[in-house]
């Protein structure tokens, strides 16, 4: 019934149109064929210069509206060092690119209006002009210089890796279908090496626990990193693309099966620092859950996220982990109260190739057990 | 100004017969065509046909076609983005089980079809609708008839280019009925999720049949490709040379060569890709753990398939927007009724940005873990792109200043491709930049940005040319009103669909994502979502009002009385309104002059079969 339906207004629709056409057509003939033509430019002359003002009048109040979501306006802002640099480059770009739009789109329309065929009108013989066309190739070759020369110094500033005598924190994030794995050196600093035919359900990463530097690496479910301190994020995947996005540390790179990549960046704003500055912005000011008035504001809730920005199957959309940036002394904290994901999980399993040791340790255990026993019995 | 105008005094009026027939060269054609077989039947007429000009309508029809089903999938899933808490459950006789509907009865579209629609959408338009419905409607219909040739150098290629993209149209819509799917990991197809059957449902049989209909896909260009190249060298009539050409034509010649170079990497790209899938080589797979399986790929790497297929990537693009370039260039002109201005320029900046198509490609991979000091030379090579652009968008608008521009929907699509290219590339100048693309690359500012300047300023120009050409096609006009109707629905409608996606991309919103709600970031636009997929809605609205009025007007338009309508210097316009096979009915007319001479010398316009009289000034 819905699907009759559907198709009869369709070919009502169609009968309109068609009918529209036929009047159009008609009028067309009625008034003469270069009447017509005239009335045509008028109008579609007038709708031109119309659609000049209200189409850069939309784009600016638009532009105007949403100027919080701006790279390096509003609450936005880069929390990363690098960020501003990104921003600004940003910024320059729309201000040039702002003056040619507007003054190309005024010149389009401005001319259609007024250049509309008239009774009589004559179009003049114009047909090159070597001098305009010399100085209309050099004023964006020179925009474009000043913008290429910018945006490489910026670029290669952020995308410089760390060098060996800088301290530097190094981390690692690892995509599969559909999570983020992260992994912290733990206290020597040295991730240890790992091998993707180790990997199992009790392996998520491949660790090859005969490496010992494996034995203090942490396998948080967050990433938590100190203000001010310059972070290297070895960024590796599982099975197909990812991509590492911190869409508020302005950080994005490819994670690529079998060949590492990095990002290096130093967090500029801890998670508070951030949430103060968004209390000031109203849309943050509202409850998280819009039924419950009691629920915290989105400004206190928030958190900054880490997403993925590559297609890489049916829960792309879903690949989230939580990033808090802490104070240094915070962050001493938080660490030390993380277990290795050898002590908490592989310790003394079939896993651990050192287990004959531990086994050693445990059948030592019982005894020790019993001597106990023993002398409580005493 | 170099030249110096003069009052338009006279419309004259041509014999174009009496002219062809005095100047024109005699090739015997139709004494050795007399009762052509390849037009003797309803087959050969109109299905296996070897003429230009009905091969062009096949393709523009299939492309018509490839539209419509494109533009439907682009509004499903619009609907999942902008209202995801509506039920699609309505959607369920045509989707069956990908809308999964709960028990409260409110209907999803599944993630994995919401991907598969994107995948598909991206595919589709840009393969069979913006280069085959575009460059191959238009270099079939336009290059024999604007230099003057019987028909294309080998009209059985011709016709075998058509076939092998019917072929490839064939095998892509049979995956859309596959139970796992349509291939799903984007139109890109980046291995290793196109490569690994186990990756996603669609990259299974969907796969192996989107890889397959873009092989016959590619075959089809390059025969077209090779037959375009060759009709502009060999098949030019006495009198048309290359610095008389209309830009038309030498949009679609370099568009030729463009495609000639490109597509075949793609091919090898591909051909690779199903190595890796059927063979079990490591072209581009290494070190994958899927499934909880640890696969014996080794020493493969994903970037080199990006390498390739963005060797190909960025060309395409100007496969796509250039034959778009060459008929605004000449739609303008001829409805300004002035000369293109700087047509030298024009071509010299269609030349550069050809070449330059080839060395930019890995801007489109900035983020993907190539060296960083190997994108210095992309991001040079990118933004230079933006000189030739913004010479050819000074040259459009100056041809339209000191004209007497006649409004019609063809005029005005050609001017709404100009205010696209520029809103559009623009945004490219963001993007180009490597520091910039940090944060935007892959967030829906990008999607703007190409929507916006190769998919809607595409679409225009090839607007402007149906409306333009139409005409020359079925000897009947569009209807005109709505025509301009169906303009100024479209401008406003596809500004007001992908304008909006720029804010969106700032904030940096990840473009292919199913749903927000996952992400605090990213969940603050749920009403400008809504927004663009109304707007998206009432766009499309407008564009049945085209098909409407294209097929009406097929059958039931209005006539043609004269042979030039547009009192257009060009040589389609001296055959005769019913164009039958090899184009001219007697001689083939020769060329005295360049294509511009519109407003010269007190004449409205002069028409390149028109010898140069005594007198005349700035003859080409």
């Amino acid at each position: 019934m819905t699907a009759l339906l559907a198709v009869l207004s369709l070919i009502l629709i169609a009968i309109i149109v068609v009918q529209l056409g036929k009047v159009s057509e008609l009028a067309r003939k009625i008034r003469g064929e270069e009447e017509m033509q005239l009335m045509v430019n008028r109008r579609n002359g007038a709708l031109s210069l119309l659609f000049l003002i209200v189409f850069l009048a939309a784009t600016i109040a638009s532009g105007l509206y949403y100027k919080n979501w701006f790279l390096g306006f509003g609450p936005h802002a880069s929390a990363s060092q690098h960020g501003g640099a990104l921003d600004n480059m940003f910024a320059v770009t729309l201000f040039f690119t702002g003056i040619v739009f507007v003054l190309t789109h005024i010149a389009l329309f401005y001319f259609a209006w007024r250049y509309q065929g008239r009774r009589g009108g004559k179009a003049e013989f114009l047909s090159h002009n070597n001098r305009l066309e010399v100085v209309w190739t050099l004023i964006p070759a020179v925009v474009m210089t000043f913008l290429v020369i910018k945006g490489l110094d910026a670029w290669n500033e952020v995308m410089a890796d760390v060098s060996p005598e800088e301290e530097y924190i190094e981390i690692e994030a690892t995509g599969m279908q559909f999570a983020w794995l992260l992994r912290y050196p733990g206290p020597d600093g040295k991730l240890g090496a790992r091998d993707y035919k180790k990997i199992s359900a009790s392996n998520p990463l491949g660790q090859d626990w005969t490496d010992t530097k494996n034995h203090d690496d942490i396998h948080p479910t967050e990433i938590v990193l100190p203000v001010g301190k310059k972070v290297r994020v070895r960024i590796t995947s599982r099975d197909v693309l990812h991509n590492f996005y911190l869409p508020h540390f302005r950080v994005k790179m490819d994670a690529v099966p079998g060949m590492p990549t990095y990002f290096v960046f130093t967090p500029s704003k801890t998670t508070e620092e951030y949430r103060q500055e968004l209390k000031n912005y109203d849309e943050y000011n509202v409850p998280i859950d819009p039924d419950d008035p009691e629920s915290l504001l989105k400004w206190e809730a928030f958190d900054y996220e880490l997403a993925c920005a590559e297609l890489c199957g049916k829960g792309h959309f879903s690949m989230k982990r939580l990033v808090k940036i802490v104070p240094e002394a915070e962050y001493q904290d938080w660490l030390s109260k993380q277990q290795s994901y050898y002590e908490s999980t592989i310790k003394g399993t079939d896993d651990d190739p050192f287990k004959s040791e531990t086994d050693a340790i445990s059948e030592a255990a019982p005894e020790e057990v019993e001597d106990l026993q023993e002398e409580a019995a005493e | 100004m170099a030249n110096v105008a003069t009052p338009v005094t006279t419309t004259p009026k041509y014999d174009e017969d009496l002219l062809i027939e005095e100047y024109g060269y005699d090739d015997h054609f139709h004494e050795h065509h007399e009762g052509d077989k390849y037009q003797a039947n309803f087959i050969t007429t109109y299905i296996f046909s070897q003429d230009h000009k009905i091969i062009a309508k096949q393709f523009l029809i299939t492309g018509m076609f490839w539209a419509i089903v494109g533009a439907l999938m682009s509004l499903v899933f619009r609907l999942q983005l902008g209202f995801p808490e509506e039920s699609l459950a309505w959607l369920k006789p045509v989707l069956g089980k990908w809308i999964v509907v709960n028990d409260a009865g409110v209907g999803t579209l599944a993630p994995e079809f919401y991907y598969a629609l994107v995948t598909m959408h991206g595919t589709i338009l840009v393969f069979f609708v913006l280069t085959a419905g575009l460059s191959g409607t238009f270099s079939n219909l336009l290059i024999p008839l604007q230099i003057g040739a019987r028909d294309m150098a080998s009209p059985f290629l011709n016709m075998l280019s058509y076939w092998f993209f019917f072929l490839a149209s064939v095998v892509m819509f049979f995956s859309l009925f596959l139970n796992t799917g349509p291939f799903a990991g984007g139109w890109t197809a980046y291995p290793p999720l196109s490569a690994l059957p186990q990756a996603s449902s669609g990259s299974g049989a969907g796969m192996t049949l989107w890889v397959v209909s873009l092989v016959f896909f590619v075959v089809s260009v390059l025969l077209g490709g090779i037959n375009y190249i060759t009709t502009v060298l060999n098949l030019r009539t006495k009198g048309m040379s290359m610095w008389r050409m209309p830009l038309t034509i030498w949009s679609f010649f370099i568009t030729a060569i463009i495609g000639l170079l490109s597509f075949p990497v793609l091919v090898s790209a591909f051909f690779l890709v199903v190595f890796d899938r059927e063979l079990n080589t490591s072209f581009f797979l290494n070190e994958i753990f899927i499934n909880n399986q640890a696969l014996d790929y080794a020493g493969g790497s994903p970037v080199l398939y990006q390498h390739l297929f963005w060797f190909f990537g960025h060309p395409e693009v100007y496969i796509i927007i250039l034959p778009a370039m060459g008929m605004v260039s000449e739609v303008l002109s001829v409805h300004s009724r002035k000369p293109i201005f700087g047509y030298k320029a024009m071509v010299f900046s269609i030349l550069a940005i050809a070449f330059l198509s080839f060395i930019v490609w890995a801007h489109h991979m900035f983020m993907s873990g190539v060296n960083p000091f190997i994108s210095n030379f992309f991001v040079v090579f990118t933004l230079i792109i933006a000189v030739p652009s913004a010479v050819k968008v000074f040259n459009w608008i100056a041809t339209l200043y000191g004209g007497n521009i006649r409004f019609n929907a063809a005029s005005l699509f050609g001017i709404g491709f100009v205010s696209m290219f520029i809103s559009g590339g623009l945004t490219g100048i963001f993007l180009g930049n490597s520091a910039i693309d940090i944060q935007l690359h892959d967030t829906y500012f990008v999607v703007a940005h190409f929507h916006i300047v190769m998919g809607v300023a595409a679409f225009f120009g090839m607007f402007a040319g149906i409306y333009n050409w139409f005409p020359k096609m079925y000897g009947r006009f569009m209807n005109d009103t709505l025509g301009k109707i169906h303009f100024w629905g479209t401008l406003v409608g596809a500004y007001a669909v992908f304008w909006p996606m720029h804010y969106l991309g700032m904030a940096g919103v990840p473009r292919r994502y199913y749903s927000f709600d996952n992400f605090e970031t990213f969940s603050h636009f749920a009403g400008l979502n809504q927004f663009i997929t109304i707007a998206a809605i009432v766009t499309f609205g407008f564009q049945i009002l085209f098909v409407i009025n294209f097929f009406y007007s097929i059958w039931y338009g209005k006539k043609m009385t004269t042979r030039n309508p547009w009192g257009a210097s060009t040589l389609e316009w001296t055959t005769p309104i019913k164009t039958g096979h090899g184009n001219w009915p007697g001689k083939v007319p020769t060329v005295q002059r360049w294509a511009y001479d519109y407003g010269k010398d007190g004449k409205e316009y002069i028409p390149q079969i028109v010898p140069a009289q005594e007198g005349e000034t700035n003859v080409h």
